[in-house]
């Protein structure tokens, strides 16, 4: 069935296996009663279940909290944290503010864009290893093909701070130790033999225990949605609570012009 | 003043009022002093494409411009987007949300700013060689690891329909008669062609990325266009639901398939 007899068949109604609410009675959240069989669940689990349909254990559950938690930073220079505390100096609502600063999180140099391409090549690079290919020629076609690795290297500095803790947790959790890891560790062997230095980053080992944990790139993907959210609501709540419109105040001179010099304006024709 | 951390731009310049560095006494787009001399004598669309490079666009580029803005500016209540805008506006969510549901719905691949995008990546390939269009439609789409879904249709085509909508075919002949470009006339002559190679007939973001690229914009530059020239409508609707409130506003039906109170019994 295609076009408008298929469109016919979805009028009026949500056909769906995740979850409905029935108005004064009960919640289903996949499959499970959520205020009976889901009732201890913590956020975070649910979250997990909600994107996986899966369950994990305590142990794995706490390394995935930390992935976000270890980089949660509460510095209203950064990019995306820089969104919500402009909205909060200008006066904006908290949700505004830290909705688009989540939004601009999905970038393509840090976030939810490194996320889901880090995650794709350890998983697409282990299958070709495990296959019997060379690693060294996986890596240069992937140099070849997009000039970077997603998940090394970095735009403001070359070491990252959070790798020491994520994997001092994780092998406290015996969770450090999987394939993906071990590969992502290999790369990084590949790519300084090689001159590239590019170091791995926080986005190439959180991607790599993600996938030993067996998440796939979309559920990584989501997953990673709110990993920089507990380091907004603080950049909005200092720029809110100073005098409006007072941060990274901006005069005429620091606009740098390189364009077209004055001209008159002549009506097109 | 430090001028240390300086914004590059060759879009704007600011020079400051005496007495307040932070405050603007003249504003220069792209070299054109805008309150000054702009203001009263300059069209929205001139403005508008001035933003985007240093050209004013001539009278007819205008004209097309404009032409796409009136057929962009609503694209109905049944549109994702604005069905997004309204959801915010009937529960009485704040007007910035209503726009950013439209944005983020309108974005997509399937009638938004990434299909406008993708179409007119394809103009870039193709221009109007016909043979060249054929082998693109008929190639499966690159793989590409992504934030956005797999592409499901060709960009610039409706997978769901059956024949080409009249205002399609209008807004198409409309631009074509007023395109300084050549790919709007070629489009319109071989649209049954390209209807042909894909199975499926023209979709109003195709025409409207076939505008964008006649107009000398880049993917990226239609793509933001696109997103932003749908607003105006999404900004209607989402306030006259806001208005009309949640009792007037569709509450679809559900059918849970798996449902644990069903199994339980």
């Amino acid at each position: 069935m295609k076009g408008p007899d298929f469109l016919l068949e979805q009028v009026g109604r949500l056909k769906t296996r995740m979850g409905a609410f029935f108005v004064g009675s009960r919640a289903v959240f996949r499959g499970r009663d959520l205020h009976t069989e889901l009732k201890d669940m913590d956020w975070a689990e649910l979250y997990v279940f909600g994107i996986t349909g899966r369950r994990f254990s305590p142990a794995q559950l706490r390394l995935m909290q930390s992935l976000w938690t270890y980089t949660s930073y509460p510095d209203a220079r950064l990019w995306n944290n820089r969104v919500a505390a402009l909205a909060g100096s200008a006066r904006s609502t908290g949700n505004l503010g830290i909705a688009a600063a989540l939004a601009v999180s999905e970038a393509s140099i840090y976030g939810r864009g490194v996320d889901i391409r880090a995650i794709e090549f350890l998983i697409r690079t282990k299958k070709h290893v495990d296959d019997g290919g060379s690693l060294a020629d996986q890596v240069e076609k992937e140099l070849k093909a997009q000039r970077s690795i997603a998940g090394y290297g970095r735009p403001i500095a070359a070491k990252d701070e959070r790798l020491v803790p994520i994997m001092a947790l994780a092998e406290h959790l015996g969770l450090a130790d999987g394939p993906h890891v071990r590969l992502a560790f290999a790369v990084k062997e590949v790519l300084i033999a090689g001159g590239w230095r590019q170091h791995l980053n926080y986005g190439g080992l959180a991607a790599a225990l993600a996938a030993d944990l067996g998440l796939t790139p979309q559920e990584y993907y989501l997953f990673m949605f709110p990993a920089f959210l507990a380091g907004m609501a603080p950049c909005y709540i200092e720029a809110e609570q100073r005098p409006e419109g007072s941060l990274f105040s901006l005069a005429c001179s620091h606009i740098q012009y390189q364009g077209q010099p004055q001209r008159p304006w002549q009506p097109p024709r | 003043m430090s001028t240390e951390n300086p914004i590059h731009t060759r879009i704007w310049r600011e020079e400051p009022e005496s007495d307040n560095p932070f405050a603007m006494r003249t504003a220069y787009c792209r070299g054109y002093d805008v309150y000054g001399e702009m203001l009263g004598q300059s069209r929205w669309v001139e403005m508008l494409t001035l933003l985007f490079r240093d050209a004013a666009p001539t009278k007819a580029e205008a004209d097309l411009l404009e032409a796409l803005a009136v057929v962009l500016a609503n694209p109905g209540p049944r549109d994702a987007a604005i069905h997004a805008a309204m959801c915010g506006g009937v529960g009485g969510s704040t007007s910035a949300s209503c726009l950013m549901a439209a944005l983020a719905v309108g974005a997509g691949q399937y009638g938004g700013g990434r299909e406008v995008l993708l179409a007119m990546e394809a103009w870039n390939a193709c221009g109007t060689d016909l043979d060249l269009w054929r082998q693109r439609l008929a190639a499966a789409p690159p793989e590409e690891v992504s934030i956005w879904p797999a592409p499901e249709h060709p960009p610039g085509f409706d997978p769901h329909g059956m024949s080409t909508p009249t205002p399609v075919r209008q807004a198409l002949a409309c631009f074509a008669h007023l395109s300084p470009g050549t790919r709007l006339p070629w489009l319109e002559k071989h649209r049954a062609d390209l209807e042909s190679a894909t199975s499926l007939p023209l979709s109003l973001s195709g025409v409207a990325a076939a505008a964008l690229a006649d107009l000398g914009f880049t993917p990226e530059q239609g793509e933001m266009l696109h997103l932003l020239l749908r607003l105006p409508g999404a900004a209607a609707h989402a306030l006259e639901q806001r208005r009309h409130g949640y009792k007037k506003f569709p509450f679809f039906a559900v059918e849970l398939e798996d449902d644990p109170a069903r199994e339980g019994t």
